[in-house]
């Protein structure tokens, strides 16, 4: 899948690897945002620092 | 043009599977790293920059330094009342925590108020200045790491509360690790748990994280009690001066 999409992208090579590296950023970026936090619950950093709840 | 070797060819199956899972595999990976990355990074800055913007907004409603300031009894300190859930109503200072550490005091100590606000009050516990227990919870990781450092407080540090009423210099004096059922240390006075609150007679501020750092097992607690107070109109005690605006 990877290879394909590298594949499609338009531009010379130089250009195709900027490309691919803002796809990266924008798709890390849409993680951080918007989905992790609804699994931040199951983390195991995310700790209980309460007494007794 | 020639294929990458590495392509799956018509008629491979097996070989289509296997590059699938692979790539599968790789993005699952990544996804975990980042989410690593995510809680011990990205939710720091978000709750250091929300937790800014509390302090600033908090402060900006405090009476300033007047010299004509009232007369006080610094061993009578005035209470602090304590406002509905999720309102920031204080800051807190700890100089061994960091010669800038000021941070937001809200009421409630559920995740929403934690995650983003600071250090969160009790609200079965007394308040600023109240003989009892002032009890505050903080994170250890993540989300401002508040109390990233709560194993490096020592007897005789000082925490600084700051709030409408004014400022209030707590004494640390003891520090133990407990598991999380032991509510007693939060109790109006965790050397007698059982001592209802109207018998209490010294004000304490007890602090809890959790412990081992990374981990939920057991909880980290602080305890310190009232030296002194000041109203906000006498300014700030010396120790914490450059970080009131």
């Amino acid at each position: 899948m990877y290879a394909w999409i590298f594949r499609h992208l338009p531009g010379p090579l130089w250009a195709r690897i900027i490309i691919a590296l803002l796809l990266i950023l924008l798709a890390s970026y849409l993680l951080m945002e918007y989905v992790f936090p609804h699994f931040a619950h199951y983390s195991p950093f995310n700790t209980d620092v309460t007494i007794g709840n | 043009m020639a294929q990458p070797s590495n392509t799956p060819q018509g008629g491979q199956p097996l070989r289509l599977a296997a590059h699938i899972l692979g790539e599968i595999l790789l993005t699952l990976g990544f996804i975990l790293l980042l989410f690593v990355g995510w809680q011990l990074w990205w939710t720091n800055l978000e709750a250091d920059a929300n937790q800014a913007q509390a302090l600033e907004s908090f402060s900006q409603e405090l009476p300033a330094p007047s010299p004509e300031a009232p007369d006080y009894d610094p061993l009578n300190p005035s209470v602090t009342a304590s406002p509905s859930y999720g309102q920031v109503y204080g800051a807190v200072y700890i100089p061994r925590l960091g010669e800038n550490y000021a941070r937001p005091l809200a009421e409630g100590v559920g995740s929403d108020v934690l995650d983003t606000l600071g250090l969160g009050h009790y609200p079965q516990s007394q308040n600023p200045g109240q003989y009892g227990n002032l009890a505050l919870a903080g994170h250890r990781q993540t989300n401002g790491a508040v109390l990233d450092q709560i194993d490096s407080l020592q007897t005789g540090d000082k925490i600084y509360i700051r709030t409408a009423e004014g400022y209030y210099t707590y004494t640390v004096y003891q520090s133990s690790i407990v598991l999380p059922h032991q509510v007693e240390v939060i109790a109006p006075n965790p050397d007698q748990p059982d001592q209802p609150l109207e018998e209490a007679n010294r004000r304490l501020l007890t602090l809890t994280s959790c412990h081992p750092r990374y981990g939920d097992t057991e909880r980290y607690i602080v305890h310190a009690e009232f030296s002194s107070w000041q109203p906000n109109q006498a300014g700030p005690p010396q120790e914490i001066t450059h970080l009131i605006p």
